[in-house]
């Protein structure tokens, strides 16, 4: 087996793990960095991010604005002195981000634009037309190349954790050109390998967001936090569930019913009024947006469409020219995918899954339970995000965390030196023999595509916009059996060549697992907050039992152990959460609250 | 959008190099409705009726750049090209042209990405700037000089299409150059005579381009590389000629 000795290895090469990169090698570059990523970099799935990066920008927004935005958005559920941390460095990572080459849009000025964004009280996300997470990752990635101690591994599929005297030392990783397995030994690890997305049905993510990263930390001992926090986004094509961009409706796109009727202002969002206005209507959270096509279904409000009920989004009043100048993005898939002209027709939506809020615990610097691990991104609990992610908050993680993830392992890598190289080794051995296993076994009867689809069924099945607990069970039932049938898969590809299947066999063993790692956390929270809402008798908030993180922990063939972490509050005790003319109210309330309270 | 279920015929280029000693093509019965891409067509091929077809795939909206290949001989990403477009007759997908198949739609990327490495594909600062004093400022028609060159997917749907890299493949390519021009026309960069000296004047570089324009017309993306290459062929000769008459400054 080929031996690669790193100082830091980095698992992924999305906008995580390159930021994570370029930090390390600016950080010291004599420091030997290894980047391993599944598919060429610029294929990460940040590529597909749409709308911006959040950061505090124009003169009448302030960090409060957005601390509030923030931890209100996620239902208080987040790491307070993480979002402190957050708010105050995300401009100047936007800078940075700029000082590379990104193409943020301009006002005539010169000075980079912001949009409005749902939930957002103040314009403060950058964008690059509607393709930024696009040019952030490629201007990452482009920037990377100047930095000669990054060595890259494109196209390795990583497939274990070396984890030796109690801390991470490593990881072993498939070339996926060859099948053959290089171990990759280092004194930090980061993990930057994004969501799981692909455990629901219809979502908008790349066949490559499978939970990997969370699944390898997770089979060693590290908990996943907050897993049933699954954000639906409120936009999506219908089937495919692919993206139309939350600035849509940031540029003044509209959400109408079958009877042309704004219906948000029916959910505690409105009242409507002709200009897009921060934080009303179109421009409420994710959570509640998708939350209220749920309803409207349920009322017969919905549209008929070929694959199910439907509402539209209007963009038809922001004219031609102005959606190919913003949305371009918007305007080709629109055309080339539904055959629509979004300047002369609506275009139909559907809520899709699009983001885990959840993830690895981390603490506010990155660092995992398992010294010599961190993590950044989506497969990252860091702690900004809580219940309900912000649109543009997760473009800004990437950037903010990625830097903080990779200086945090260059201190950790200076501070130990790899142990015992003998026992890693053994240990390499065993995994790839563990992973040779999926492919090898023979007599398996079951077929990849069947348990993947009924997992994902299950998932949306039990833990969708709306969740019962006798459904939420059912996909408990689900997720236990799938994974014994797993055991029994039958793979037909035993090539050693560009072997997707085999990559897809192990895929699909982190899908289950992180699956269910989030119905298991679902149906224990016994309330409901932010994504997670019930209707069995837990409709509301409960922060007298609930006002926790929960944590799964791996437990071998068993389901996961569920226990809860506390929440750190620093300045937002919490409140009534509220959009609208009522968000509005309670924001009056809280000030006067805190008048009073000096 | 979707209708009544048809049948198309997906012929499909199979290399498998443990076992074939040249590319044969296998043919597969899809079930298909009108709104089926011809990447879900594959996905179709691999969950249920031959799981060893190997191909590159990921975000299914034409912006992660994995799953171009050729489509009845046009390259084209799977992605975005629909089956209805092929029925009844059927369709014919292969590897992309010009790059190495390591196996069935799977191409050989390592000569595309270390050219991309060559050219110094980041911003060489015109002047140096701090964090501290924000960002450089850029107008909306300073950002339009170069905003298209900077839409490439890298899905090399133009190196199918180059006849000069098909002949010649050291020539640098359509989308390389572009990325190269890119960084050239930015206003905040200072590194175009570093590029193009590193590039050379000779066939590699911009020179090579024999003007075909096929390029252009397959980018998925409105790239426009032949655009580009044009714009530096004119570069490319200012700067040649600045070394002759001001020695030192080419290089600056």
């Amino acid at each position: 087996m080929e031996v690669f000795k790193a100082d830091v290895a980095i698992v992924g090469a999305g906008g995580g793990g390159l930021r994570a990169a370029i930090a390390v090698a600016e950080a010291d570059p004599t420091l030997k960095i290894a980047l391993i990523s599944k598919v060429l970099p610029m294929r990460s799935h940040t590529v597909a991010a749409e709308g911006g990066a959040a950061a505090v920008t124009r003169p009448e927004d302030s960090l409060d604005h957005h601390f509030n935005d923030t931890v209100g958005g996620g239902d208080w559920l987040c790491e307070q002195d993480v979002v402190e941390y957050f708010v105050a460095h995300a401009h100047e990572e936007m800078v940075q981000m700029e000082h590379w080459g990104c193409p943020w849009s301009r006002k005539e000025d010169g000075h980079a634009n912001t949009r409005a964004f749902g939930g957002m009280k103040i314009e403060r996300t950058w964008f690059a037309a509607d393709k930024t997470g696009f040019h952030m990752l490629h201007t990452l990635f482009q920037t990377s190349i100047k930095y000669p101690s990054i060595k890259r591994f494109d196209e390795y599929f990583c497939c274990d954790l070396m984890v030796e005297d109690g801390r991470c030392q490593g990881v072993l990783a498939i070339e996926i050109a060859t099948g053959e397995f290089t171990l990759i030994e280092a004194k930090a690890v980061i993990i930057a390998t994004g969501g799981a997305g692909r455990v629901f049905r219809e979502n908008t993510n790349g066949g490559i967001v499978t939970g990997d990263g969370m699944a390898l930390a997770y089979r060693h001992g590290v908990p996943l936090r907050d897993m049933e926090f699954v954000q639906y986004h409120p936009t999506c094509m219908p089937r495919t569930g692919l993206l139309f961009t939350e600035a849509c409706r940031g540029e003044g796109g509209l959400l109408l019913n079958k009877d042309g009727y704004r219906y948000l202002q029916d959910y505690g969002l409105g009242p409507p009024e002709d200009k897009p206005r921060n934080k009303f209507m179109e421009l409420g959270p994710r959570d509640r947006l998708s939350q209220a096509f749920w309803h409207e279904q349920q009322k017969g409000r919905t549209i008929k469409g070929p694959f199910g009920s439907v509402v539209n989004l209007d963009l038809r009043h922001l004219g031609e020219a102005y959606l190919r100048e913003r949305l371009p993005q918007i305007y080709e898939l629109a055309e080339e995918f539904m055959g629509i002209d979004p300047a002369h027709e609506c275009i139909p939506v559907v809520p899709g899954v699009h983001y885990t809020m959840g993830g690895i615990l981390a603490d506010g610097k990155t660092a995992s339970s398992l010294p010599g691990l961190y993590s950044v991104g989506e497969c990252s609990s860091v702690g900004i995000h809580g219940a309900n992610r912000l649109g543009s908050n997760s473009l800004t993680e990437l950037i903010v965390f990625g830097k903080v993830a990779g200086l945090e392992a260059v201190k950790f890598a200076k501070s130990v030196s790899i142990s015992n190289p003998g026992a890693i080794q053994k240990q390499a051995e065993a995994a790839q023999a563990r992973a040779l296993g999926i492919v090898n076994k023979s007599g398996g009867t079951e077929r990849l595509a069947v348990l993947r689809t009924e997992m994902a069924q299950s998932m949306e099945d039990g833990c969708g916009i709306y969740r019962l607990g006798t459904t939420m069970q059912a996909t408990c039932d689900k997720i236990d059996e799938l994974r014994q049938r797993y055991k029994n898969l039958k793979l037909e590809d035993k090539s050693k060549v560009y072997n997707t299947e085999w990559l897809l066999g192990i895929e699909l063993g982190y899908l289950l697992e992180v699956a269910q790692s989030m119905v298991y956390s679902a149906i224990n929270r016994k309330e409901s907050r932010g994504s997670h809402q019930r209707l069995d008798g837990f409709e509301e908030r409960d922060d007298a039992n609930f006002l926790k993180h929960s944590l799964a922990y791996f437990d071998g063939d068993n389901a996961p152990r569920i226990e809860y972490g506390d929440v750190k509050i620093t300045k937002s005790q919490p409140g009534k959460r509220a959009y609208g003319a009522a968000g509005v109210q309670a924001d009056e309330e809280r000030k006067k609250k805190g008048a009073a309270n000096g | 959008m979707a209708d009544t279920e048809k049948i198309i015929e997906i012929q499909v280029l199979r290399y498998r190099p443990e076992q074939d000693k040249e590319p044969v093509l296998q043919s597969y019965k899809v079930p298909f409705t009108d709104d089926m891409s011809v990447l879900q067509g594959l996905q179709y091929i691999k969950d249920y009726l031959d799981g060893t077809v190997s191909f590159r795939w990921s975000c299914r909206m034409a912006i992660c750049g994995s799953c171009g290949m050729m489509i009845d001989g046009k390259p084209k990403l799977s992605c975005k090209t629909f089956l209805r477009e092929y029925y009844p007759q059927g369709l014919k997908v292969e590897a992309l042209a010009h790059l190495p198949i390591e196996r069935d739609l799977v191409v050989g990327v390592e000569d595309f990405v270390t050219k991309l490495e060559s050219i110094k594909p980041y911003i060489i600062p015109k002047e140096k700037r701090t964090l501290e004093q924000g960002e450089y400022l850029q107008t909306p028609q300073q950002r339009d000089m170069y905003e298209q060159f900077s839409s490439c997917i890298n899905c090399m749907l133009c190196y199918a299409a180059c006849p000069q890299y098909g002949l010649n493949p050291s020539f640098t390519g359509p989308g390389v150059l572009a990325l190269m021009h890119r960084y050239n026309a930015d206003s905040r960069d200072g590194g175009q005579a570093e590029r193009l000296n590193s590039l050379g004047h000779a066939d590699e570089g911009f020179w090579g381009c024999t003007a075909v324009g096929y390029c252009s017309e397959v980018c998925p993306k409105g790239v426009d590389p032949a655009n580009a290459i044009n714009q530096n062929k004119m570069n490319s000769a200012i700067n040649y000629f600045t070394r002759f008459v001001t020695p030192g400054e080419a290089d600056k």
